[in-house]
């Protein structure tokens, strides 16, 4: 359910762009239609695009009002891994301003081109949920995302710098500098995976600080799936408003929705997406308020023109109006994926990825098993591979460097660490049919 | 000149040890001596049996990983030094022992120890060249009960 309004009564709520957050419903809608029908136009200029709309004999002029969205194609990751490196992009490639990077099912990335246009809406995006959820020029923010192909880092980065704060660009990782920096340079606000906020919870108790008397007010999470039992935990031992934020990289990054202070939602920026909730079996719209896949349309993005893109995200969409005044479709926190992508520590994991690792070490397959699990505050993951007489050896050294090439090739494939526990023949189920491949401990549905 | 030995894979959790070793005792076959390498996750068991062909059908057909690897038993001089004497010569002809356990049998003032060499012929032939005793396969068990 949805958690209850926290904002503290009488608080104002602030906002980036007050005129397009809290413009009329019929306003927006039209300026949705115009801007679908635009983006049509520009992915005429794709030719993945192309051949499917002059195939199905579509266009601009197909596109009479917001539900005939549901006419034009889907693309899929998979489409985009055809389409591999820049296939859907519509504007010639010198007029690229950046390029970021997702993982895909297998170990090459999928890659998303942006214009200096884009780079703009971006940053504007992310200014708008940092001010929803507190973020005021004369703060300073700690950016605790990594900063990379990954959109994290650098998206939050520049929505700081937008709204005209201080950044500290720490990036992920060495949490005991995080915290001297913290204790130093007393930024108000914390950026980075909710799981890693209870590690800087935990780490500066370690170091002897008070996690509660900490600089932090506000934290803005996002990049990994979490649960309201985690806000009240971070926000119960940081001592600060967490607020939840969604985005992928294939729409955009961060920044097509998130949280304001009254938290009955994530406020999609419905004048830039356009997001349909979808029942992943027949493709056709789920009743408001219950899960589906979300499919988006990115109804301004100039580099690539994402149409009803398949996020294989589960949420829940609300149209009821929200205490804070914005007018914008709501969405609930993502609880759970139509695919086995799995996410650790931020990273999108496919099982695949882990059975393309095992492929490369000879006589590691078929039998594997990949446990999740979160002992403390960060994800874990076991291999569990079944030792068979080819990869055995009566020598301790030869057995660990098997685990650890192991490990190896899955983090060069997977981009993560994963412990490697080479397991007795027969000791993991066998299935009839599709194998389970997958267990995820963690519990990270409410 | 050489034993053959066999090693099993196991898991390092309660119980485990216990299991290969009651199959082939079921089976009547004695254990004349074994080594245990072990991690956190898992176990590397060694074992010198008399019937190595026998035990190693009784694991494999009760599902373990069953590996097969020559290794080279010594006898020393059961006193001070009498290992290190035996290590240096291997030293000095740069020969790499990948693992070693003793035998639990002593006879008469010496101690017999398995040695596992990447070459072990040319181990052999230095061990013997040097007046050492290899012991081979049927004069162990001639003394083994």
């Amino acid at each position: 359910m949805m958690p209850v309004n926290t904002s503290p009564a009488g608080q104002p709520h602030p906002m980036w762009d007050r005129a397009a957050e809290t413009m009329p419903r019929a306003e927006r809608e039209a300026l949705q239609l115009e801007r679908l029908r635009a983006q049509v136009e520009r992915a005429r200029r794709v030719p993945f695009y192309r051949d499917i709309l002059n195939h199905r004999e579509l266009g601009p002029h197909s596109i009479r009002s917001l539900d005939d969205v549901r006419r034009l194609p889907f693309t899929t990751k998979d489409d985009m891994r055809r389409q591999h490196p820049l296939g859907l992009l519509a504007v010639p490639r010198k007029e690229l301003a950046r390029i970021h990077g997702s993982s895909g099912t297998t170990g090459t990335p999928t890659f998303v081109g942006y214009t200096a246009g884009d780079l703009q809406t971006w940053s504007d995006l992310c200014a708008r949920f940092l001010v929803a959820g507190g973020l005021r020029p004369e703060y300073t923010a700690q950016v605790a995302f990594g900063y990379g192909l990954f959109t994290g880092g650098f998206g939050l980065h520049y929505g700081i710098e937008k709204v005209g704060a201080a950044v500290i660009p720490v990036a992920a990782g060495n949490t005991r500098r995080q915290l001297e920096i913290m204790r130093d340079l007393d930024p108000e606000v914390l950026i980075c995976t909710p799981s890693y906020a209870l590690t800087i919870a935990d780490t500066a108790r370690e170091m002897g600080l008070e996690p509660r008397a900490l600089p932090i007010r506000i934290g803005h999470f996002g990049g990994e799936p979490w649960t309201e039992d985690m806000r009240r935990e971070i926000e119960e031992q940081l001592d600060i408003q967490a607020f939840n934020n969604y985005g992928l990289s294939e729409i955009i990054g961060p920044g097509v929705s998130g949280e304001c202070m009254a938290r009955t939602g994530m406020h999609i920026q419905e004048d830039h997406f356009l997001v349909e909730c979808l029942d992943p079996e027949t493709l056709e719209p789920v009743p408001e308020g219950e899960p589906g896949e979300l499919v988006i349309t990115a109804l301004t993005r100039e580099a690539m023109p994402m149409i009803r893109y398949r996020t294989r995200d589960i949420a829940r969409l609300y149209r009821d109006p929200c205490p804070c005044g914005r007018t914008t479709l709501r969405m609930s926190r993502v609880t759970g994926r139509t695919d086995d992508m799995l996410i650790i520590r931020g990273v999108n994991v496919f099982p695949s990825q882990i059975e393309e690792a095992l492929l490369r070490v000879e006589g590691t397959t078929p039998h594997y098993l990949i446990e999740v699990s979160r002992p403390g505050t960060l994800d874990e993951v076991h291999v569990k591979v079944e030792i068979h007489p080819e990869i055995f050896s009566d020598r301790m050294d030869r057995m660990q460097a098997l685990c650890e090439r192991i490990s190896r090739e899955i983090q060069t494939v997977a981009g993560i660490r994963a412990h490697v526990d080479l397991v007795e023949p027969r000791s993991i189920e066998r299935f009839v049919g599709k194998a389970k491949r997958v267990l995820d401990k963690r519990g990270l549905t409410d | 000149m050489k034993l053959q030995q066999l090693s099993l894979f196991l898991e390092n959790r309660p119980g485990r040890l216990e299991a290969p070793l009651s199959a082939i005792a079921a089976e009547g076959i004695n254990i004349l001596t074994l080594s245990l390498a072990d991690t956190a996750q898992f176990g590397i068991l060694r074992l010198i049996v008399r019937d190595w062909e026998k035990a190693k059908r009784v694991l494999e057909q009760a599902g373990w990983v069953v590996n097969l690897t020559e290794v080279v038993a010594v006898d020393v001089l059961d006193r001070p030094g009498g290992l290190a004497e035996a290590l240096r010569i291997l030293e000095d002809a740069d020969l790499n022992i990948e693992y070693m356990y003793a035998f639990s049998l002593r006879r008469g003032d010496k101690a017999i120890l398995i040695f596992r060499f990447e070459d072990p012929d040319r181990a052999i032939q230095v061990l013997t060249d040097k007046g050492l005793h290899v012991v081979d396969g049927e004069e162990l068990m001639s003394f083994v009960p």
